[in-house]
């Protein structure tokens, strides 16, 4: 019965790359995919491309694709990833001319795109979940608009023989089912199969977080190695069930627990994991070593899809402005307090127009507030004072930061390090659409 | 005891939602994790740190529970206020809750 390998080639937009060409060269690997957007990544894609019409993908799409483009060629290891971003096309565009720079031509890049759905919805009557009011209301302030799409195109693209498939907003999961399901010659309706291969993608999306990443624990889960992590490698067989392993020598480990803690992440309820592609069951799912870095992961089932797919809304929500000095040595605490209390006064006297605002001591209570690290009790060596808030403008929110740094001379003994910060904050909501007005598309190009 | 003792535990965040999971170090110590980490002894640890409710999921098969805490990232990671926005440290939060000793 033939295994098929599928990597994992990063986690998130900024991952490491080297742990994708060790994948890429040792990996044996039929897919190499890299997962590289999150919700708020794609709002900052589309702001991108509305100021430059060739932008609005994964900036390091570039570097990534010249990284490992050889290795994959040589091994015949075809790649799926969302790195389209706001703009699959550009993305697809750019993907060739860097194949055709490589002495690559002739290669297939398919580019998929239909999950922008800002048109259809901007300005509608459809329901925001996380407040209940409609749409419309958010006005000017909704920036981008997207439909999570399956795994239907993405094998689609690869039946048409895609050696590279780009996407924008796809469910993360999905650009594993893809493959997977197109390899196999698995059914969209399948939902037991399309279960599993979920699954396979939910344990494999987070690259390093399966392989001992986001996991050590000094003294109660010791890892190896972290600093050149290897990537994870899904040994997938027909059945669905999966073998997670990764290079041999590289860093980190894939034992039970890192893969326990991966098949929950993130999760609501184990029974309902809801994808564009099926409703997943891990309820059931059981995992066992069966050699060093290798684990069994089987028994996850599904149910048909969901009929309305989830809708990722970008949307402006003005600035947050930020500043910090550090205290040390007998009574640090107590002039971090003080520093506190002077902004405080300070941004009221001065009139700072925030609707929120956050003061924290770093080293005490800036994770878990007071009510938790008060058991801890201890008095820390050194704090570090940190102001944040909330405003409608870029100016405003300056002003916060302003009124940190000028403890340096106005404010208690010591204070030192100050950094000041303005961010623009790009909320994230969600809405619904029924699956028959969103249509994903591929288009395939050529290097 | 504390519960890192017998347990390891991972946070993910969606929106304004921490979900934690509680994972035994050995299988069999999964029944003492049901029966003494509820979800209203969660909600009660973590006070005014979630606002919303605590919802409890069982995964026997994995020794695991599934904590989900509505309204716990200060309105979520995209706009909170919070240096952590994701919730990340929550799960080291969780490992503190004390049990009782076996």
């Amino acid at each position: 019965m033939k295994t098929l390998r599928i990597g994992a080639g990063a986690g998130y937009a900024g991952d490491r790359i080297e742990p994708a060409i060790e994948l890429a060269q040792k990996g044996a690997l039929d897919y190499l995919v890299f997962e590289c957007l999150a919700e708020r990544t794609i709002a900052l894609a589309q702001q991108a491309r509305r100021k430059n019409p060739a932008a609005g993908f994964d900036p390091l799409l570039g570097e990534r694709l010249q990284a490992v483009l050889a290795p994959c060629r040589q091994a015949g290891t075809r790649i799926v990833t969302n790195m389209g971003a706001a703009n699959p096309l550009a993305a697809a565009e750019a993907a060739a001319r860097i194949a055709g720079k490589l002495g690559f031509s002739g290669l297939k890049i398919a580019a998929v795109t239909g999950d922008d759905a800002l048109e259809t919805i901007a300005g509608s009557k459809l329901s925001i979940e996380e407040n209940g009011k409609p749409v419309s209301a958010l006005g000017d302030s909704l920036v981008s608009a997207n439909a999570y799409i399956g795994a239907e195109p993405i094998a689609a693209a690869l039946a048409e023989g895609a050696d590279i498939v780009i996407t924008g907003r796809a469910a993360d999961p999905s650009l594993f089912v893809g493959p997977l399901v197109h390899a196999f010659g698995w059914s969209f309706d399948d939902w037991h199969r399309l279960g599993q291969a979920t699954l396979i993608g939910h344990l494999l999306e987070c690259a390093g977080q399966v392989t001992g990443g986001y996991f050590a624990d000094p003294g109660v889960k010791d890892v190896a190695g972290l600093a050149r992590l290897g990537f994870p490698i899904g040994e997938v067989s027909e059945d669905g069930s999966v073998v997670v392993t990764k290079v041999e020598g590289s860093g980190g480990q894939v034992t039970p627990a890192t893969c326990k803690e991966q098949i929950l992440y993130e999760l609501h309820d184990p029974a309902r994991y809801l994808t564009p592609d099926v409703i997943a069951d891990f309820s059931q799912v059981r995992v066992t070593q069966i050699g060093p870095n290798r684990v069994l992961v089987e028994g996850a089932s599904g149910q048909l899809r969901p009929e309305l797919l989830k809708v990722s809304l970008g949307v402006a929500e003005g600035f947050t402005g930020e500043g910090q000095i550090s205290y040390a040595g007998p009574g640090a605490r107590a002039r971090g307090e003080l520093a506190l209390a002077i902004v405080r006064e300070r941004l009221a006297l001065t009139g700072v127009a925030a609707s929120e605002l956050r003061f924290d001591l770093i080293g005490l209570d800036a994770l878990h507030g007071t009510a938790l690290s008060a058991r801890g009790g201890h008095e820390p060596y050194e704090v570090r004072a940190r102001v944040a808030g909330r405003t409608t403008s870029r100016a405003e929110a300056e002003r916060i930061g302003r009124e940190v740094e000028t403890l340096y001379t106005n404010g208690p003994a010591g204070g030192g390090g100050v950094t000041t910060s303005v961010r623009e904050v790009l909320g994230v909501l969600s809405t619904y659409l029924p699956r028959t007005q969103v249509a994903p598309a591929v288009h395939m190009l050529e290097s | 005891m504390k519960l890192r003792q017998i347990a390891h535990a991972r946070t993910g965040d969606k929106g304004d939602t921490s979900s934690i999971s509680l994972i035994a170090f050995d299988p069999k110590d999964y029944a003492r994790l049901a029966q003494e980490v509820t979800a209203t002894r969660v909600k009660a640890h973590f006070g005014a740190l979630v606002a919303g409710e605590v919802i409890r999921y069982e995964i026997p098969s994995l020794g695991a529970l599934n904590f989900v805490m509505r309204q716990a990232l200060g309105g979520g990671v995209t706009r909170s206020l919070i240096l952590d926005t994701h919730g990340k440290s929550l799960s080291s939060a969780l490992l503190d809750f004390d049990i009782p000793d076996a």
